[in-house]
Order: C-alpha cells, then structure tokens, then sequence
C-alpha cells in the first residue's frame, strides 16, 4: 500500500522521531494521519503499518480499538462533535446535540445516507470558555447556537 | 483575535505575549525576551536552575499541583540513561482550555521551557503529547519547533552553549486517561493508555524506562519568566508556597466567560463576579467546581476563597487543573453529577474494576434518579459506591469520579430528594420556560 508523499514523508519523520528500537511509539501517530488520508483504518491501513514498524496486525488492533478518534468504518466527509459535557451542557450543549440529530436526519455515530456528514456527541473538546462548541472534522466552533448550527450545515451543503 | 476580551485584574507574565501580532512567530517571541532566560540558564549550574524553580514555588498546572522544583530534583542525574523532557498537552479535564492558547499564541515560551527543563536534568530530548483533537496546534507546534532549528535554537550546540536538544510533537487519538503521567508514557509508547504500577515514578522511569520529566504544559510555560526575572519575583506574585499566577478558565453561567491569567490566591468570589462580569441573567449563584470536574463541589456560600492549592484543599475541594465552572440557581444538581459521571464512566480505561464497575454503577444510578425512578435508598447508595472506589484504583481516575460525586450528593441531599417518587426533574420546566 502507498500513501501520498506528504504523508509518506511524515512517516519517514515519525519513524526517526523516537529512541532507536522504539518504533512502536510511531504506531498511533501513524494510524491518525492514515486514517485523515484514507477515510478510515481499513484492514490494508493495518496491516502496512504493522509491516512497517515491524509488529503484528493483533497488536495494532488491540491500540486501535483504545483510542475513541479512530475508526475502522468511514465518517462522513464532514463529521460533527458535538460536546455537551459539562460547560457546554450549562450553555446549551444539549440543544444543539438535538438541533443536530434533527438536522442532519443521524443519530450518535451514525453517517448520512449521502455520506456527507456523520455526527458524534463527544467529552469536553478543550473550549469550555467558549461552549457550547463543536469539531467539524478538525475545526473549532465556538459559542454556537442553533441557529449558527444550522447556517454552518447550510453552508457545508452548498459546497458540493 | 483573542477568544475573549482581557480582564483588567489580569496579571500577565505567561499571557504577556498574547495578542501581539504575529505572536506565534519567533521573530516576535525574540523581539520581547524570547530565549534570553535559556541563555541565562545556560550558564547556570543545573543545581541553580533547580534551585531557582524550588524558590519560585511553581506548582504543577495540570491538575496535582505538585512541587515543579521538587519533581525535577527526583531525576537522577548521574543516571547513564538518556533522559526525557515530556510536556503533558492532553488538556482533557472538562472545564478546561488554557494549555490550547498557551500553545496556539506563544509556541516558543512552551520550547524554552522544556529547553531548560533539558538543562536541568541534562536531557537532550522532549516530546510534546497533543491531544488528537488538537490537530491544528500539533501542525502550529511543529512550525514552530521547526523555526527553532532553522534559527538555532533547537539541534545541536544551541547558540554557541554546547547544549543539544531535540524537540518532537506526538499526537493522541482521543482519551481522556492518556492525560494520566503514566497511561501517557504508555500511549507515547504506541500502546493502550493504561496506568502503571508507581513507584517508580517517571522521574526515575518513565519514558521509554528512562528518568523522565513530565509536567504540563502551563508549568513548563512559567520556567522562562522563572529564570529570567528570578524565582522571588514569581512567588511574590502569589501567595505562600503558591508562586506565580495560573490561568483560570472560567466557564458556564457568567456574563464573561473566558481564560484569564489572575494571581495564585485570587478570590473565588472576585474572580466571578469582577472578572466575570457576574452570574449570567442576574441569577443567583448555586454552585462553583473551582478545578475541573474531578474536583469537588463548592457551594455558594463556601466560594468566598483564595485559589490556591491549600486554601481549596481546606475547604475540601481541589484547585485542580483550572477549569472554574460556574452554575446558577436553576442548575439541576442531579444532571450535573449524571452528567460528569456519564464522562468517566466513557473514559475509565477498564484496568482496575473499582473504577471501571463503579463509574458504570454511578452512571446508571444518576441516570434512573435523573429520570424520576429514583428510590430513597439510592441516595445513600450512591455516596456509598463512590467512596468505595476510592483509592482502590491504580491512576486517580477512580478517585477523580468518586469525589465529585460524593460532593454533589453530601452538598445537595434535598435536590436528590426532590427527584425521589416519580417526579420530574424540578429544574426541566424553569429551563424550559429560560430557553423559550
Ligand atoms: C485521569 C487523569 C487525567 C489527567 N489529565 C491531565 C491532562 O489532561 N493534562 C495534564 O497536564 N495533567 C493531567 N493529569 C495529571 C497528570 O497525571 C500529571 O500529574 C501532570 O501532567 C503532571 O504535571 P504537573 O506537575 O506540571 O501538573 C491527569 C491525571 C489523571 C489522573
Ligand atoms: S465542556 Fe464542552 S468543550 Fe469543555
């Protein structure tokens, strides 16, 4: 399997980035930045990476089943997080959790049948001043209400 | 563009370069005392760094709040082992979002810290662990690190010092236990983030089964003010054994919700009501997690303290890792705690069964109480298995589930109760009717 040569130059980077004989600390890394490439850890993701850090596919499944942000099936090309932990649930979290399953027709973990968008409650995001917030993908939201919600679907709608 | 506006009140030493144009650049970072403390700590003996860091009375800004100066001292240096520096960015406690702006608006102060971290322990290699979720700052972080070589000040005989030291970001992929030391270094690894037995502690072995110094982010960003305007001046800003200032991160039902860099033994109070502009809708205060949500509940009239590490701890709360949330008198007592449980039980690791049943168990019980099918038993229960799972754990997450509960049930018996027999939650409808 071969990556783009952006990112088979990050690997070449993560590789020479830890204590010789400690490669398998470029493991979760690895999977994160394929995963951005690919869609998804699919079962060829698996086993090129246990290939090239030299361990066993069991191995980099029982690190992948760990870690909540990586994902064996594909999300939406655009997936929502919507948080509504504790500051945000103060501020509205919960609404715009509701607002979100309505609006996209999904439910927790769930794509839309377009591919488009899937949606996702998650823990506290790291914006709690700024709650309620919401990940598209990698980007931040911030003080977000239904209605901006709403505009922002919009406006990913449009793009294609 | 600043998140929020600035607060008067606000003392600036590791926020002082916020704001600044092009503040993340290390033309700008040099042009306002950027890498002058290295220089000055280059010259220093290691035993003068340490010693400069135990004045100061920096404290851990991750959530423990123990002794930075202290924590250092325990790296044995004569060690033949390679030694690490590895910064804790995880940032994952609910109500807290401070170590993001640290990072996105003053990358190289967070550098120069781990550099004379290096310094003072004789380590020549740091890793940066970012939450996943934080990608945009890993590729910020990793610009930085790589205008750093370009300018020497990171690789090999940095500035003429004859000191070397390397920097890498290592990304997480989302947990909140990785930001425990130990299930960090496990995860820095390439393996599940599962906590470790201690001792030893990572100061002895810790990354890679080296002597390792792992402190967070915050903590490392105040080294530099440190050394270069010297550890009495730090600790003068706060109060006794509680040097320097910390960035609060005020959250939920003010009118000025935001990260704000306030001296330690700043009032609870003050910082709510003049820093934040005040309870929002002129409501009342009902209740104040003064850390993050592993730390216990302060009610409102308990919030009349200084926010340091020992005045939290006597008034049997923690100042944990900053988060300040803030809620007023509608705020159901019961949802809050189901709420917060709901969270660990999702993060416990499963490693140690207090905390993997336990977290479970307390979520259905908040959940079924929540709902109205709560019994009178169950209020006791609750308290009950919480401190059951106290110190019954190998990491504190166990520990960090259970005492805000126990808080939650002690401080508010009656909203529990109003929730007994079927009836619905007594806040649904007030909510409601705010939202409408
Ligand atoms: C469950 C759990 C989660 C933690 N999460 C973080 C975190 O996200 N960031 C952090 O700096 N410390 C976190 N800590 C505290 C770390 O274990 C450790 O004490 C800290 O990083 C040490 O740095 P300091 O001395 O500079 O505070 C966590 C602890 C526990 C038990
Ligand atoms: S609680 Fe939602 S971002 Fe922290």
């Amino acid at each position: 399997m071969t990556f783009s040569p952006e990112l088979e130059a990050k690997f070449e980077k993560l590789l020479r980035s830890y204590p010789p004989g400690r490669q398998r600390s470029a493991l979760i890394p690895m999977l994160m930045f394929a995963q951005d490439e690919v869609g998804s850890v699919t079962p060829e993701v698996i086993a090129e990476i246990a290939a090239r850090i030299g361990i066993s596919e069991l191995q980099v499944r029982e690190v992948l089943s760990y870690y909540s942000m990586l994902h064996t099936k594909p999300m939406g090309k655009y997936h929502i997080q919507v948080c509504t932990n504790i500051s945000c649930l103060l501020t509205g979290g919960e609404e715009i959790w509701e607002q979100a399953r309505k609006k996209l027709g999904c439910g927790h973990k769930e794509v839309t049948a377009d591919g488009q968008f899937s949606l996702e409650e998650v823990e506290c995001i790291g914006a709690c001043s700024w709650a309620p917030a919401i990940q598209v993908n990698y980007d931040f939201h911030h003080n977000v209400t239904p209605e901006k919600f709403n505009a922002l679907i919009d406006s990913l709608r449009k793009l294609h | 563009m600043l998140y929020n506006e600035p607060s008067p009140l606000e003392v600036k030493v590791l926020s002082r370069r916020f704001g600044l144009p092009d503040s993340q650049s290390i033309n700008t970072y040099l042009a306002h005392e950027g890498y002058q403390a290295f220089r000055k700590a280059a010259a220093m003996t290691p035993d003068d760094i340490i010693n400069e860091v135990k004045i100061s009375s920096l404290r851990g800004r991750g959530g423990a709040g123990f002794p930075t100066g202290m924590k250092w001292s325990f790296v044995p240096r004569n060690s033949p082992k390679p030694k690490y520096i590895v910064v804790n960015a995880d940032e994952s406690e609910p109500g807290t979002c401070k170590d993001r702006l640290l990072m996105e608006y003053d990358p190289h102060q967070l550098i120069e810290g781990m550099m004379i971290a290096g310094l003072a322990v004789d380590a020549h290699t740091g890793y940066i662990y970012i939450r996943g979720e934080y990608r945009y700052l890993i590729n910020l972080m990793d610009r930085a690190i790589a205008e750093a070589y370009e300018r020497g000040y990171l690789g090999k005989n940095i500035q003429g010092t004859g000191f070397d030291f390397d920097v890498y970001t290592h990304t997480g992929a989302g947990a909140y236990e990785c930001g425990e030391e130990s299930a960090l270094l496990e995860s820095l690894e390439g393996k599940r983030g599962i906590p470790r037995i201690r001792p030893p502690f990572p100061a002895v072995s810790g990354a890679f089964q080296c002597p390792t110094v792992l402190n967070n982010v915050e903590t490392y960003c105040a080294v530099p003010a440190i050394i270069r305007d010297g550890g009495a001046a730090f600790a003068a800003l706060g109060t006794p054994k509680n040097g320097g200032t910390r960035l609060f991160c005020l959250s939920g039902h003010v009118n000025r919700p935001g990260v704000y860099e306030l001296p330690m033994g700043f009032n609870l109070l003050r910082m709510i009501n003049e820093v934040g502009g005040g309870v929002r809708g002129g409501k009342k205060l009902k209740a104040v997690i003064p850390g993050g949500s592993s730390c216990p509940v302060l009610k409102a009239e308990e919030c009349d303290l200084a926010m340091d590490f020992d005045t939290v701890a006597q008034a049997k709360s923690m100042l944990g890792s900053g988060g300040v949330v803030v809620m007023d008198e509608d705020t159901c007592m019961v949802k809050a705690a189901l709420r917060i449980m709901k969270f660990y039980a999702h993060e416990s690791c499963g490693w140690c069964i207090p905390c993997r049943e336990g977290t479970i168990w307390l979520r259905k019980l908040l959940d079924r109480f929540h709902a109205g099918f709560g019994q009178q038993g169950d209020i006791p229960l609750i308290g009950e298995v919480a401190k059951n799972m106290l110190g019954r754990t190998f990491c504190p997450l166990g520990d960090a589930a259970a005492m805000p509960t126990i808080s939650f049930v002690e401080k508010f018996y009656d909203e529990f109760e109003a929730h007994l027999d079927g009836k619905p939650c007594p806040y649904e409808e007030v909510n409601r009717f705010a939202l409408a």
